[in-house]
């Protein structure tokens, strides 16, 4: 096999891959697709980065790089901090999957954690946060304030990630409203603002009340203040400058407790691999302030399903539930299994339109 | 599928909006060319244009002067490609193409203190009457003061260009430098110009999104107007209205799109997707029936020895 | 006064010396930079132009420039012979994608089956499909007089969608668990496009990158087309009388650029990158023009080109990882950089001289 490559012997030799031994500084990467400066996905992991360098101080060096696009650049840069003694590695977009555990195999002593992914190894692990939930208290708070009872929904690509939201939305939207129904708009790109802006007003010109978007640029929030009587919530990021009116609340990506807790294991020589799935409990998905705009039973309404998905209590995905065809899914009391959620590729039933394919 | 939802007044009054970026770039790109030079840094300036905008606006709290910096913004950083085409006589393309890179990374480098911010925000004209017209209100009469001052320029333009002797000796140098710098005309000096006020209007667009549009400041939040602006004076034949019409069709495209979409039509949505770029190609080959061509002289280095 | 002076020659000399001294006043403008942004000038240039080269890992970060700049040299030798006749190809990018999407499709079709004539398929497929793709603008330049400009970029866009639709859609793993992305194809041997010595970077693409340089540099030099591809650039008219068909050259010029973009894709999709997904292309498409017109439109030139833009790319990134550059600060500095080597190619075609204003 070619595993055994001239590349890991020749990092061997120079007694690099096991960096950890030689510095008393525990060395962390990461590598991110868009730049810190995004606002949004990539914004948020930098936040967790500078809360690891907060919490360690002089015990722990961070290096990140930015921009650093999917395929063999990214396994460059992975394999650049590898070589340059990093002791953890966070790699954090889906497609950085493949990359991660190619350079893994050469350097068994340095540890990798994929964002999002589904492979893991001895020294790669996968994180990923259950954004659904934080999407089943904005179903409800939408749901409940919405007059028109259309909600808009602006995805980006129609992965599994954005399904998973739309599907949880629409079944905590309809359980406290009846006649909600949705329109689902996808953008069909990454990072647009002007076209994230088109389309909430787009949403909003058919009646749209309520904006839930799946794209991290508050340009939804703009436009949704200047149509007036519609309500948005923060993605990514609070976007708490558009509070109380129209951000009324929000999901924030909080990577930080989960980046000080794996860095805290290499540093003791306790890290296994693992892979981590958190949402509301463990505080990886954090509900942005609900703000004054918000009735009060609305917002009780909403603490409580937050804190019954906090507590284990609930499950977003409760059955009895129906796929969009009619057929069953999910019988009285079951919950889905995380392999279902994981790949998420159909609508629960009562959702208007298709799944791009 | 509900199409009774989409309300076509609206619609046509967030297309100009959607629109007016590219218009705006696209306007001065037609200036550059009419003299006869070929700037692909549309996108560098653009972007540059957003962020020098957008951080004077929220530094001075004026939008006004925020749009008055996006000018200048743009204009400075299009001396950097007077500095390489007409001084160093360096090749247009591989110029502009060297601007955008520039531009980019020099408005990221701007930019990172002004992430997470609002900026202040223009209020949109109200006119008494003419803004509470049925129809012709929303659609005419109520927008943000700069979608008017783009249709503006274009206005500007076309008259300057047909009307003026000013207009007549750009022309004059975009068509035959060499016989233009012969009857005496400062060929140098007018590209100069036209190239500042196209990265002024660049500067323009940029901050309209940065400002108007989204508002905020992102990287890379541009996002490929610049390149569409590029097409659009193509497309438009290098005429003044049709930059607009050009500008309307494609933001048109664009938001009848989502708007079909939202509406649930059942056309896949990534060929909807596409839609604009495939109806502006139709356009074109459409259109090709007229024959009115570039200027002569594009992209054609100029050095008064020859 | 200073007044310029062409050269009845272009100057051997100069054109040797302006990238040595666009890369120094580089370095000397970046250094500023990077001075200001707080790091250590010099050590900030070492890293971006000695690292990769000459580094304590240069034996990872050399072959690493063959892949960087492989697919950059394979599609600007290509977008080179349409520039010199002034056909203008800038839709690169979605031909690159369009290859790939064609010959990765190919080879996922025949999976799981193990054949040696599958990788040669696929080649031929990727090579079809960017061709086809600047065919349309070739076309309906030829049938409607239609700008290429304009057509092949919108087609850029119209690709980036249709890569987006098939990495959802029609390519997805299928046993992927409903993520996008093709299945990857560095796991499927007849499919994938090894380095051809393990870890040299030396893949096909590679190969193809070099066989291109030297057939293009024949044909300019030694062949009627190429001869008829220099005319129709230098003077448009006399390649009329001398019997030039521009729409064949047109067709031919597109043709050539497109099959080579698609190859690149192929190379790139079944090698380095391994799976067709959402975000495949990076811009090479782009980055080739500058490429191309960095190397003067010139083969050789390219070659050089292709390799010093790889080598800011990822000295570029060991700086961002090594010393916390901003990536936005490593652009500004390749911005310079193509700047000083377009500025300065000035002094090779045209003499300063000092002179006394002459008198009106």
């Amino acid at each position: 096999m070619k595993l055994t490559s001239l590349l890991a012997s020749a990092a061997m030799v120079l007694g690099l891959a096991t960096g950890a031994v030689a510095q008393d500084k525990t060395k962390v990467g990461f590598v991110y697709v868009g730049p810190v400066g995004d606002g949004g996905w990539t914004y948020e992991h930098n936040q967790g980065r500078l809360a690891v360098e907060a919490e360690f101080g002089d015990k722990v060096e961070t290096v990140y790089v930015e921009n650093v696009a999917e395929g063999p650049d990214s396994e460059r840069v992975m394999t650049q901090m590898a070589l340059n003694g990093a002791d953890l590695i966070f790699t954090t977009s889906f497609g950085y999957m493949d990359p991660t555990i190619n350079v893994a195999k050469k350097f068994p002593n340095v540890k990798f954690e994929h964002a999002t992914g589904y492979k893991t190894a001895p020294n790669v692990s996968v994180y990923s946060a259950r954004f659904y939930e934080g999407r089943a208290v904005q179903g409800t708070i939408a749901g409940m304030m919405t007059k028109s009872n259309v909600i808009g929904y602006i995805g980006s690509y129609p992965i599994p990630e954005v399904i998973r939201g739309i599907n949880s939305a629409y079944i905590h939207a309809k359980k406290v409203n009846p006649d909600v129904q949705f329109k689902i708009v996808w953008a069909f790109t990454w990072f647009d603002p002007a076209k994230e802006a088109d389309a909430a007003k787009v949403l909003i010109e058919q009646g749209a009340d309520v904006i839930l978007q799946h794209t991290d640029s508050t340009a939804p929030q703009a436009a949704a203040k200047n149509a007036g009587n519609v309500i948005t919530f923060g993605q990514a990021s609070d976007m708490g400058e558009y509070a109380p009116m129209p951000r009324v609340s929000s999901i924030i990506d909080n990577w930080a407790p989960y980046y000080i807790e794996r860095t805290r294991a290499v540093m003791d020589g306790t890290w296994e691999t693992s892979n981590r799935w958190d949402g509301i409990g463990k505080g990886m998905v954090k509900i942005g302030e609900i703000s004054s705009a918000v009735p009060e039973d609305v917002k009780a309404k909403a603490l409580e399903v937050k804190e019954a998905i906090a507590s284990g209590a609930y499950h977003p995905f409760t059955g009895p539930l129906n796929k969009q065809d009619g057929s069953a899914w999910l019988a009285e009391g079951d919950v889905a299994d995380d392999g279902t959620l994981a790949g998420m590729n159909f609508f629960v039933e009562g959702i208007d339109g298709e799944i791009p394919q | 599928m509900d199409l009774s939802a989409i309300n076509p007044v609206l619609l046509i009054a967030s297309l100009m909006v959607a629109a007016t970026p590219l218009l705006l770039a696209a306007i001065g790109e037609l200036v550059v060319e009419k003299a006869g030079v070929l700037n692909l840094g549309v996108e560098g300036m653009m972007i540059t244009g957003a962020i020098s905008g957008f951080a004077i606006s929220v530094e001075t709290g004026s939008p006004w002067l925020g749009f008055l910096a996006a000018a200048v913004g743009g204009a400075v950083l299009s001396l950097l490609f007077v500095v390489l085409t007409q001084l160093a006589l360096a090749n247009q393309v591989a110029s502009g193409l060297s601007l955008t890179l520039f531009g980019l990374g020099l408005s990221s480098l701007m930019g990172q203190s002004y992430v997470g911010i609002k900026p202040p925000q223009m209020a949109d004209v109200h006119i008494p009457v003419l803004s509470d017209l049925p129809v012709l209100g929303p659609i005419l009469f109520s927008h943000d003061p700069m979608l008017y001052l783009g249709v503006g320029i274009i206005a500007a333009v076309w008259a300057l260009l047909k009307f003026t002797r000013v207009g007549l000796i750009l022309r004059a140098v975009g068509e035959n430098h060499d016989a233009a710098h012969a009857l005496g005309y400062k060929v140098v000096r007018i590209r100069v110009l036209a190239i500042l006020f196209g990265g002024a209007c660049a500067g323009l667009g940029g901050a309209y999104i940065s400002l108007i549009r989204v508002p905020q400041w992102t990287e890379g939040m541009t996002a490929g107007v610049g390149w569409i602006a590029l097409a659009l004076v193509v497309f438009a034949s290098w005429k003044p209205w049709r930059v607009l019409l050009g500008a309307y069709l494609f933001g048109g495209v664009t938001v009848v799109q989502l708007n079909l979409q939202a509406a649930g039509v059942a056309i896949p949505v990534e060929y909807l997707a596409m839609s604009p770029y495939l109806v502006t190609i139709l356009v074109l080959v459409i259109l090709s029936a007229d024959k009115s061509s570039a200027p002569a002289s594009l992209g054609r280095i100029f050095h008064a020895s020859h | 006064m200073i007044r310029l002076e062409k050269r009845p020659q272009p100057s051997q000399r100069w054109s040797m010396a302006t990238p040595l001294v666009a890369v120094l006043a580089t370095m000397l403008f970046g250094g500023l930079l990077f001075g200001v942004l707080g790091t250590n000038p010099l050590l900030a240039i070492e890293t971006i132009f000695w690292e990769p080269l000459f580094g304590e890992f240069s034996f990872y970060y050399r072959p690493q420039l063959l892949v960087k700049g492989a697919p950059l040299v394979l599609i600007a030798i290509g977008l080179s012979l349409g520039f010199r006749a002034g056909i203008w190809n800038i839709g690169a990018e979605g031909q690159y994608i369009i290859g790939a999407l064609t010959g990765a499709a190919v080879g996922l079709a025949f999976y799981p089956v193990e054949a040696w004539y599958i990788f040669p398929l696929m080649v031929i497929a990727g090579a079809l499909g960017g061709w086809a793709w600047a065919m349309i603008p070739a076309f309906l330049k030829v049938r409607f007089g239609t700008n290429e400009i304009l057509v092949s970029l919108m087609l850029v866009y119209v690709a980036e969608q249709f890569l987006a639709s098939m990495s959802l859609g029609l390519l997805k793993n299928p046993e992927g668990f409903g993520f996008p992305g093709s299945r990857n194809l560095q796991q499927y041997e007849s499919a994938h496009n090894a380095d051809l010595i393990a870890n040299s970077g030396m893949h096909w693409g590679v190969v193809a990158a070099l066989i291109a340089v030297i057939f293009a540099y024949v044909l300019l030099n030694r062949h009627m087309l190429g001869f008829q591809i220099r005319l129709t650039g230098e003077a448009p008219r006399a390649a009329r009388f001398a019997g030039v068909r521009p729409a064949r050259l047109i067709l031919l010029c597109l043709g050539i650029s497109g099959a080579l973009a698609g190859l690149a894709g192929l190379f790139e999709v079944s090698g380095p990158a391994g799976q067709v997904s959402i975000d495949f292309n990076v811009g090479y498409g782009f980055t080739a023009i500058i490429v191309a017109f960095l190397g003067r439109l010139h083969p050789v030139g390219i070659l050089l080109a292709g390799g010093l833009m790889a080598l800011t790319y990822i000295g570029g990134e060991i700086a961002q990882g090594q010393l916390g550059l901003p990536a936005a600060a490593i652009q500004v500095f390749q911005g310079m950089l193509l700047f000083f080597l377009l500025a300065l190619d000035l002094l090779t075609n045209y003499r300063v001289a000092w002179r006394k204003p002459e008198v009106a």
